[in-house]
């Protein structure tokens, strides 16, 4: 077994893990790479089957690419797709391009409160209709206790830190500092009322790895990682008015590869094109308090 | 390769770490250059262990709080690096690095040398399993790069490790904040002709082992997703030694069941013939076999695992609550999980002084403890000794992972904890008056226990309740017990946690035990009992006897139930037929619709 063959092997095990164990458990897809693998990875543990809810949080300024992406494939794979959104933060425009608040406030109000509450049923879930091709309110409301999540150690320090299966407390709060010991591959899988437990199937995977993996088994991902002529594409994918593209000129995953391999870009932090994560606190802020 | 790096409070570790990124070259650009900015706003001077200091608390702190991973790759492969933290209040870190690890650094610093961390570590690192380990001998700068304080600390710390059997691979002299022996030999220590770190990284070896050993698969799951228009019925898991192929003979255990194997199942790859010692997939098997997650599936040609319930142990306990005996907690080893009691300690080490205690009555946090446990149910395992994989458990106590263990041995032959216990009761049972030969003769039948059980929704409490009404209307003394009732009744202390699964089994045992010595029939249900849950009945129930009626698909393994009965019949039939075979075994004279 090569070194992505043992990663895939592991994810699996942990995603596994998770469907065995908890009997209220979603993915969040953020439709970028990385969660794209893992949605890929669900299909490798269930054998082309993907038994779990996938959720992904709308702030209607997602790059409108993604969202199209996003209902292809919900519709190709059969996927039991969900979406949530912040629609009180919407509708008051309390939104950074609306120009009432800051980037990190935007964030925390049109990701962190929507999954939170998208989680935990408060909020209404719309879920993919296979008949009508289109969303339709799902009157499913339990809060998920089982949540996977697609993040990555190497992203950046505090991810780093994280255990494939970390508990969250009723108020959504990571504590870092004391966190349950993973022996072997005996995970945290009993958790108390009212806690939900986050299960990171990729924690061990690099970007490269990851890009590697979506050129092996081919796996279809967003035209925004790529340049279409312009000479930049989206390293990192998220809300248009705070991501940037980098100047790269890789057309294909291949190209990518060597990009990652030799080029310029192993000295640029991958989520350099976020502008949120450089205002004060920046991500760890943001994570600390239920962001992804 | 996973490496960890382990060692005491600020001997270096994540010096190292930082020097071992740098070096080859892994740091992006704007990493080093916000923490260098970071120092400089705070008026530090930079060192490479702030790299790996990402967490503002942990800054603030100035200890690794949390065991954090670290990427890079030489030109001979990728690793992962696992900080792990020196600090004694962050043990569970340090073992959730280290039980990852194929493969140990042990930092020690030269000047202040050998320290408590530097040999608990040693300790946990081999309990955990980690075979290869190689000493790094920092801050040789400040001993002037002295060749023989080198071999005096080599020397003293060999033979700690020989007295816990660990033989390190090398021991390397280095300095890490300067770069000495890191990536390339360092000048000022021409005396050193062994490797740098980089290089022994790249020699260390990958486990390979495991694939020669016997097949191993504990099953994670069983997969049918009818409803996709698929019907395979998959076993699902990772195998964990061995190799097993297309055709070969399997034999699951506890249960005990056999099958063979007709395809390897797998998504988006090439049709596999063979399934090998790593890999995550799954199989269909040539005949319908009733078996649960949490069996070991095996080659019953090669060397097979130990079954058992009673069992030696090494644990090591990090929870905050002891370990106490009585208690009911929760095991779980390769897929199975089961409820389990600490039986014995034998002896006890403190991980935080070393000390060494034989008449410890709990497990406190950081003891690593010399137990024997019993589980309520017979798993299937290796003596660690055997094949490491399926012989490493870890205790779960009010939600949490709490310890972490190897198994030594079987002591299966032993007496148990329930037969103790059911030994001792029946010794002391007051007996009153009445013979119970005269209460048969009085109530007109004899006392008995009857189960219905098999899977849920197939009427058994219907079943159940009608064939009490039918002996009532017999004016036969029959009561039927709702296990509702005792959930919120006898078993309300117990809440809704699964530890308790063994506990809840014992109390109707027990209600069995005194309501058939008042001479009743005694019904109740209990949802898919397996063969482990009758056979705990049966002994609580001793003196009297049980009787078990299977209703629906029979998921026993080795019982034979008295009675089995369709899930889709008449109420009035089956309780005919129950009352029947109460005639035959002459537990009652006669019945009348």
């Amino acid at each position: 077994m090569d070194h992505l063959d043992k990663l895939e092997a592991q994810s699996v095990y942990i995603l596994r893990e998770a469907y065995r164990e908890f009997k209220s458990l979603c993915m969040l897809w953020s439709i970028g790479k990385d969660s794209t693998v893992m949605l890929w990875l669900a299909r490798k543990a269930f054998f082309g089957h993907v038994p779990i809810p996938l959720v992904h949080i709308d702030t209607h300024y997602k790059i409108p690419e993604m969202i199209l992406y996003r209902d292809r494939i919900a519709l190709e794979w059969n996927l039991n797709m969900m979406y949530g959104e912040n629609r009180e933060a919407l509708e008051s425009k309390l939104t950074f391009p609306d120009g009432n608040t800051d980037r990190i406030t935007c964030c925390k109000y049109l990701k962190s409160e929507a999954l939170k509450h998208t989680l935990s049923g408060e909020w209404p879930r719309y879920r993919m209709d296979h008949d009508l091709k289109h969303y339709v309110p799902d009157e499913g409301k339990e809060p998920y206790t089982g949540v996977i999540v697609g993040v990555r150690a190497d992203e950046e320090g505090s991810r780093s830190k994280e255990r494939y299966f970390s508990p969250r407390d009723k108020d959504n709060v990571w504590d870092v500092g004391d966190q349950p010991p993973e022996f072997w591959n005996q995970f945290k899988t009993d958790f108390s009322p009212g806690t939900h437990v986050r299960i990171h199937p990729l924690l061990d995977w690099t970007e490269l790895n990851i890009w590697e993996y979506i050129e092996r088994e081919k796996i279809p991902v967003v035209s925004l990682y790529f340049n279409q002529g312009s000479g930049t594409r989206y390293r990192s994918l998220g809300c248009y008015p705070c991501t940037n593209p980098v100047d790269s000129g890789s057309r294909t995953v291949s190209e990518i590869i060597d990009e990652l391999k030799s080029g310029r870009l192993s000295n640029i932090a991958e989520r350099s094109g976020r502008a949120q994560d450089s205002e004060d606190g920046g991500l760890e802020t943001l994570r600390r308090d239920g962001y992804m | 390769m996973n490496i960890v790096i382990v060692g005491h409070v600020d001997h270096g570790k994540s010096t190292v770490i930082g020097r071992l990124l740098a070096d080859t070259g892994t740091l992006p650009k704007g990493k080093l250059e916000s923490v260098k900015e970071n120092c400089r706003r705070n008026s530090k001077p930079f060192e490479y262990a702030f790299l790996l200091d990402a967490l503002k608390d942990e800054q603030s702190q100035g200890i690794t709080i949390d065991m954090a991973r670290c990427f890079f790759k030489t030109a001979e492969r990728d690793y992962i690096i696992i900080d792990a933290p020196g600090h004694i209040e962050f043990l569970k870190n340090m073992i959730t690095g280290a039980s990852r690890a194929e493969s140990a650094l042990l930092v020690i610093d030269v000047d202040e040398g050998i320290r408590e961390n530097s040999k608990r570590h040693g300790q946990m690192v081999s309990m955990l399993g980690v075979k290869q380990v190689t000493v790094l001998v920092n801050k040789m700068d400040l001993v002037n790069f002295s060749e023989e304080v080198f071999e005096k600390l080599k020397a003293d710390y060999s033979d700690f490790l020989a007295q816990i059997k660990v033989k390190p691979v090398s021991f390397i002299p280095v300095s890490a904040r300067e770069g000495d022996n890191i990536a390339t030999l360092s000048g000022r220590m021409p005396w050193y002709k062994g490797a740098t770190v980089l290089q022994q990284l790249d020699r260390f070896t990958n486990n390979k082992q495991l694939q020669d050993k016997p097949f191993r698969f504990p099953v994670q799951d069983i997969y049918k997703f009818t409803r996709q228009n698929d019907d395979r019925r998959i076993v699902a898991g990772s195998v964990s030694a061995g190799s097993v192929s297309v055709g070969d003979e399997v034999l699951f255990l506890p249960s005990g069941k056999q099958s063979a194997i007709q395809s390897v199942e797998s998504f988006n790859t090439t049709p596999k013939q063979i399934a090998i010692t790593g890999e995550a997939l799954g199989f269909t098997l040539t005949t319908q076999i009733y078996i649960r997650p949490g069996e070991l599936m095996v080659k019953p040609s090669e060397p097979l695992p130990e079954v058992g319930t009673r069992f030696r142990v090494n644990i090591f306990w990090v929870g905050r609550a002891p370990m106490i005996m009585q208690k009911e907690y929760k095991l779980k080893i390769g897929s199975a999980r089961t409820s389990v009691k600490l039986a014995e300690i034998c002896n006890t080490l403190d991980a935080s002084d070393l000390s060494y205690s034989k008449n410890k009555h709990q497990l406190d946090c950081r003891d690593v403890g010399e137990c024997i446990l019993e589980t309520s149910r017979p798993i299937a395992f290796d003596p660690a000794s055997a094949s490491e994989t399926t012989g490493r458990f870890v205790i779960v106590d009010n939600y949490e992972i709490t310890g972490g263990g190897i198994v030594i041995e079987n002591l299966s032959t032993d007496e148990t904890l329930l037969q103790r216990h059911i030994r001792e009761r029946e010794n002391n049972w007051e007996k009153g008056l009445i013979r119970s030969e005269e209460r048969e003769l009085a109530n007109r039948h004899r006392a008995k226990f009857i189960v219905f059980t098999g899977v849920p929704g197939t009427g058994k409490r219907s079943v159940a309740k009608a064939l009490e009404q039918g002996l009532f209307a017999n004016r036969l003394n029959a009561y039927y017990l709702g296990v509702a009732n005792i959930d919120r009744g006898l078993d309300a202390d117990l809440g809704y946690h699964v530890d308790n699964a063994g506990e809840r089994m014992r109390r109707i045992g027990e209600l069995a035990r005194i309501l058939t010595d008042a001479g009743l029939i005694f019904i109740t249900t209990i949802d898919d009992a397996d063969d482990y849950d009758i056979e705990t009945l049966k002994q609580l129930n001793e003196p009297s006897d049980i009787l078990v009626v299977n209703m629906g698909e029979n998921g026993f393994s080795r019982y034979h139930p008295d009675l089995q009965l369709p899930a889709g019949g008449t109420i009035a039939d089956a309780v005919k037929e129950v009352a029947d075979m109460l005639k035959t075994k002459e537990i009652i004279i006669e019945y009348q619709i």
